[in-house]
């Protein structure tokens, strides 16, 4: 009871995804706070076994809901899973990763459960809360931290009457950490046939195309982002050039994906990645806060743009002021001859 | 049995467009100084839906959307690009609405509208970027849902086959009505504005507008009843005041931060020769590439 829930997703591939694992950390350190339990639950089909990868984050228990109704995700059937749990164990927090399907279902949830739901967080942290009107204090309630009104402020939400507090957290905000290699807790498998009614089930799923998961820029220690300003498809080809010859990735603004310079798979920023490599190259972006708060964390940042007053200058360790298509060329002449 | 599409819509200040007077000294949103504009997405929504009204004889789209008064130009807008009728969700005891009030308001509205078919959503505005008014007002009607719905595969009068995207790819997938879908940027951008629906539709009033108006637009309403734009309040849809504004939201705003860039010591470069040859030396002796 009031203990502190993670909604794990399993990747095509039938393992935890990352987000699930960033979260278990986090979740694991925010029960840690508040000396609760850390819960988790898997929605799916043919489960065996996978609690083995949750257990080393720190998972005090976790709730198997395994059914072949589960696989692949439906918002309607996974809601309605996730609703009857959280029912049940009256947890005070509960987390959903960012992701397509954590964004499809965790607000059907929310709105079942009449409560607050914060999306795509930055920061959970635990604190306190003095509402002067009711007169009324809060302990240990939820920080909610997220960019808000397109990225250009930051807001903190709480949710002080409603439990649980719910809140998504995009892919790669937050640290994935082993808590115990050898931690173990219990498992309990949930009753799926006993909830799931067939309005829950009425989206059928006729195909599938799953796409290799070949672009990995969050793994990548260097990025090569073009924005807007990069200009064309053609011009986009210049900064794979330069990703070859240093060994990392390119990535994109959201004006750059918007305009079909560069597919969405590759978008860094509030709707897409966020990345913190050891050098973040960013190409004719101007850096709005969406895009910043993607690659903000990046080590080294290099920024090359024609306008000298772009934002993105302010948080450049460099900044060249120059066009890409010349700037980048000179680039690779002059790493290719300093390299050897 | 007519077949009905409601499209929810929503006037949005553009926060892609921010300029320096948008943010208040107390770091709140200035939101006079920002155009209000269609939200984009939904603008995608109403495409979705004017593509089911082409393929199904006789469908009808019905945009329905919550705001001030003067969001009844985002109906209008809807209507010069194909959409049949407007509803304007309006009322002060509305503000303050999180996305679960407002998710309430919405349902109720919906209901007053059915039966339908399909209910189309654009993904996610742009001033709040949460994407939950469109599954929380699914959830609310009873009805499913298809998230990042982009085309249209097949379609008649009891089923739909949706093609959708998925974090690593797409799915096809079928249901039967009614539906909630909600549509994401990568869809079908919206058609322009139709000469002759602009004329058609460029007296539409809402009945607050009306009393703004010097003209008697009596005779013109009796004629063309359609160009009626209906206002609905708290009353009309029978909502509970107290699952509204800010007793109805469970989310509250503890604070709010302007963001500002942390200044940081930075090398200002030039493009000549010179300059990347040393920036390239710099950084391969600094093992950041290499």
């Amino acid at each position: 009871m009031n203990n502190v829930f993670i909604y794990c997703e399993l990747t095509e591939e039938k393992h935890i995804a990352d987000v699930s694992k960033e979260l278990l950390t986090k979740g694991r350190s925010l029960a840690n706070e508040l000396g609760v339990k850390v819960e988790a639950i898997v929605i799916g089909h043919e489960l065996q076994g996978i609690e083995n990868e949750i257990f080393p984050f720190g998972a005090d228990m976790v709730h198997l809901a395994d059914h072949k109704s589960l696989s692949p995700f439906t918002s309607g059937a996974h809601a309605k899973v996730l609703t009857s749990v959280l029912q049940q164990e009256e947890p005070q927090i509960a987390l959903f990763g960012a992701t397509f399907n954590g964004r499809d279902v965790g607000p059907r949830v929310a709105s079942a459960l009449k409560c607050g739901l914060t999306a795509d967080c930055t920061s959970l942290i635990i604190g306190d809360h003095e509402d002067k009107k009711a007169k009324k204090d809060y302990k240990n309630l939820l920080y909610q931290i997220r960019p808000a009104f397109g990225g250009n402020i930051i807001a903190t939400i709480i949710n002080p009457e409603t439990k649980p507090q719910i809140a998504t957290v995009r892919e790669g905000v937050m640290k994935m950490e082993v808590f115990d290699e050898n931690h173990k807790g219990e498992v309990k498998n949930f009753d799926v046939a006993a909830v799931l009614e067939d309005i829950d089930i009425a989206v059928q799923i006729i195909e599938r195309h799953i796409e290799p998961a070949k672009v990995n820029i969050k793994g990548s220690q260097i990025i090569i982002a073009g924005g807007y300003g990069v200009g064309s498809k053609e011009n986009f080809k210049l900064l794979q050039d330069l990703a070859e010859v240093l060994g990392g990735e390119v990535g994109a603004s959201r004006a750059a994906v918007d305009s079909g310079f560069a597919p969405h798979e590759r978008q860094i920023g509030q709707t897409g990645v966020t990345v913190r490599p050891k050098l973040y190259i960013a190409c004719g972006i101007s850096g709005a806060v969406q895009h910043t708060a993607g690659m903000g964390e990046s080590s080294q940042v290099i920024s090359i743009n024609t306008d000298p007053a772009a934002p993105i200058n302010q948080i450049a360790d460099y900044a060249i002021i120059g066009k890409v298509e010349e700037v980048i060329p000179k680039m690779i002449k002059y790493y290719k001859k300093n390299s050897k | 049995m007519s077949f009905k599409i409601i499209v929810l819509a929503k006037q949005v200040p553009d926060t892609r467009n921010v300029g320096k007077d948008a943010m208040k000294a107390d770091g709140t949103v200035n939101r006079a100084a920002l155009p209000a504009i269609f939200n984009p997405e939904d603008l995608n929504a109403l495409e979705f839906a004017l593509k089911v009204k082409d393929r199904v004889e006789g469908a009808e789209v019905i945009v329905l959307t919550m705001g001030p008064f003067r969001a009844a130009e985002i109906i209008r807008e809807a209507m010069y690009r194909g959409a049949d009728r407007g509803y304007l969700v309006t009322d002060r005891k509305f503000a303050g609405s999180d996305t679960l009030a407002t998710s309430y308001a919405i349902s109720l509205a919906v209901k007053k509208l059915a039966p339908f078919h399909l209910l189309v959503a654009g993904r996610q505005a742009i001033d709040g970027d949460t994407a939950q008014v469109g599954p929380q007002t699914a959830e609310k009607l009873g009805i499913p849902q298809i998230a990042y719905a982009v085309d249209i595969l097949d379609i008649n009068e009891k089923e739909i086959t949706i093609k959708r995207r998925i974090e690593r790819g797409v799915e096809t997938v079928k249901c039967a009505f009614p539906l909630a879908v909600t549509v994401p940027s990568s869809a079908d951008d919206c058609r322009p504005r139709h000469a002759k629906k602009l004329m058609t539709y460029k007296h539409a009033r809402t009945v607050t507008e009306l009393q703004n108006e010097t003209k008697d637009y009596t005779d013109l309403y009796t004629a063309r009843p359609y160009l009626k734009i209906e206002e609905w309040s708290v009353e009309d849809i029978g909502a509970d005041v107290e699952q509204l504004g800010l007793s109805g939201s469970p989310t509250k705003v503890k604070a709010i931060e302007n963001v500002v860039f942390a200044a940081k010591e930075s090398k200002t470069l030039s493009s000549t020769d010179q300059d990347i040859e040393s920036l390239m030396v710099e950084l391969l002796e600094g093992h950041i590439i290499g």
